[in-house]
């Protein structure tokens, strides 16, 4: 049997992470041998593209509303599987533990390698914070991989996978009263670039040369947990330990210290620019590119070398 | 209201994090232990409700006797009973089905777990113990108003909120917003002396086979220097995000 993949939707399209995940479970599949069955939640026209991720068969079904209710689709029409790929979405990470319970299989999450190894199954994963890195080995017939979105890559390849449809039974335990998704927004957690500042700013009234920036890069915004405390930022894009983790490519912080709590949310982020006033600021210790200037001076000029940038491209 | 806790025992925040020798494991010399910080903000949040409605609160922990402090830590802080499950935990499923069966032998109203541990990061054991008792489940919860039988809550989507209605008893995995930063209390001397006192049992663990296996840790791999670039060459930072570190 081959390996399945869940995918996600939002609102009926697709997402990076939607791709991210097919993505895994055909590098996985690769190393096995086996094809990949993508188990869809939406009936949308595009559901088809994800051949072109590596899904031979596409099935769609329609969700329930809660992660368990998910979780009981997907284990059901995963019977069999070789293995099962999630993306860690704050869904996908409601929806994969669940499994694993009604299963019984094993599970990794904050997955962050492709599998090293199938015969047992085994995988890196992100622990401590970003502190540590811990290798696990996943026994038994129907190991579940969650993924960190962003750390595994989308990788393109040849096929047409067919789509049909599918059904299964789901039980909502509990009862979705109002859904708000700010549109219009580059969400934080599958922003490529993520573009954040602190108290250096000194006040909300400054946050217009941050979303400029932000814009130019097609960014989301973020800010630290002091900045969300004293409410001059809403507490969704706080980025720490106790916010919300994140690792883009490019992460952008001004005049952010840096301290411990704030390295844990971020230190996954591949390339880390730091701007701040204070030479001794810890957060140089963790960045790849420093500057060591007033944000109200460097952000404006960081702006429009972009634009330049940009504009000769 | 019965309400229960689940208490997770982890290095500090601040700590140096470093593996035993050989990789297999934590290397806890000089690590201080604390109450797992999303579990402080769900600790806090009980006591609220206590303070607001009446009720008792029991903390649990998955462990063994080197986490006693950091359960005599909950009394301190105003929990009324600590059950420690006398198990090493291997695995997130092993403790869930060990919190499961202890939440089977007791009737509780609210089980508030942190939505993770900052130590493994497995974001797992709330949503096992909810699906394995088929109890409403709220990951990434940051909002809850009791209503007699039922709990409304609010939690963090992916680019937004979400906010449900749920019957009692549920689980939520809960973070900062349940309750603030300020509302987190540190225990007085009263609280510390009257901890002294208040039950803390020891339950017998189930063991199940472990379906996941650490294999080794590591630390990542450091970053090289850090290259820094003088405030009014901007177009040399752009150069090099471009060409060098190619995220733009």
């Amino acid at each position: 049997m081959s390996v399945f993949v869940y995918v996600e939707d939002w609102n009926g399209a697709l997402k990076k992470a939607s791709f991210e995940a097919v993505s895994y479970a055909k590098t996985w599949a690769d190393m096995l041998g086996e094809s990949v069955v993508a188990l869809v939640s939406c009936a949308a026209g595009e559901v088809s593209s994800l051949a072109t991720y590596g899904a031979d068969e596409i099935r769609t079904f329609t969700p329930t509303v809660s992660g368990f209710g998910v979780a009981e689709q997907v284990k059901s029409l995963s019977e069999g599987a070789k293995g099962l790929v999630i993306a860690g979405t704050n869904f996908g990470k409601t929806v994969a533990p669940a499994v694993a319970a009604l299963g019984k299989g094993a599970l990794s999450t904050n997955t962050i390698s492709a599998p090293l190894q199938t015969a047992p199954l085994q995988v890196k994963r992100g622990a401590f914070s970003s502190k540590g890195i811990e290798t696990i080995t996943l026994e038994g017939a129907f190991p579940i991989i969650c993924f960190t979105p962003n750390s595994i890559g989308i990788q393109e390849r040849s096929g047409a996978g067919t789509v049909s449809s599918a059904s299964a039974e789901g039980a909502d335990l509990l009862e979705l009263v109002e859904k708000s998704v700010t549109t219009g927004k580059i969400a934080l957690p599958e922003a490529d670039v993520v573009v954040s500042a602190g108290r250096g700013l000194k006040g909300p009234e400054n946050w217009g040369m941050v979303e400029e920036l932000a814009d130019v890069l097609g960014a989301a915004t973020a800010c630290s947990k002091p900045v969300s405390d004293i409410g001059w930022r809403p507490h969704s894009e706080h980025v720490g330990q106790t916010g919300i983790q994140v690792n883009p490519n490019l992460y952008i912080a001004i005049g952010i210290s840096g301290a411990i709590q704030h390295l844990a949310g971020v230190s996954a982020s591949k390339t880390i620019v730091v701007v701040n006033t204070d030479a001794e600021a810890p957060f140089f210790k963790a960045a790849d590119y420093g500057i060591v200037g007033d944000a109200f001076e460097v952000v404006p000029r960081l702006v429009d070398a972009l634009r330049a940038f940009k504009a000769a491209q | 209201m019965d309400i229960l806790v689940c208490i997770s025992h982890v290095p500090d925040t601040t700590a140096k994090i470093n593996f035993s020798a050989d990789g297999s494991s934590l290397d806890p010399s000089g690590v201080q232990f604390v109450i797992n910080p999303y579990d402080e903000f769900g600790l806090t949040k009980a006591l609220h409700i206590k303070e607001a409605q009446g009720g008792a609160i029991t903390v649990l922990n998955v462990g063994g006797p080197e986490t006693e402090p950091t359960l005599r830590k909950a009394l301190a802080i105003g929990a009324d009973k600590a059950v420690r499950i006398d198990a090493t935990p291997t695995d997130a499923i092993t403790v869930a089905q060990n919190i499961k069966n202890h939440i089977s032998a007791n009737a509780y109203d609210l089980i508030i777990c942190g939505q993770e541990s900052i130590d493994y990061n497995g974001q797992q054991v709330p949503a096992m113990v909810a699906a394995m008792l088929r109890y409403p489940f709220v990951n990434a919860c940051v909002g809850l108003e009791l209503d007699g039988t039922s709990a409304s809550t609010k939690a963090e989507i992916d680019g937004g909120h979400a906010s449900h209605k749920n019957t009692l008893p549920m689980i939520i995995g809960g973070k900062k917003g349940l309750v603030e930063e300020k509302d987190l209390r540190i225990p007085n001397m009263r609280g510390i002396m009257s901890a002294r006192s208040k039950p803390l049992g020891v339950e017998e663990p189930t063991s199940g086979a472990a379906p996941t296996v650490s294999a080794a840790f590591e630390k990542p791999a450091g970053k090289a220097a850090i290259k820094m670039v003088e405030p009014d060459q901007i177009d040399e930072l752009v150069r090099l995000l471009n060409e060098e570190a190619k995220a733009i």
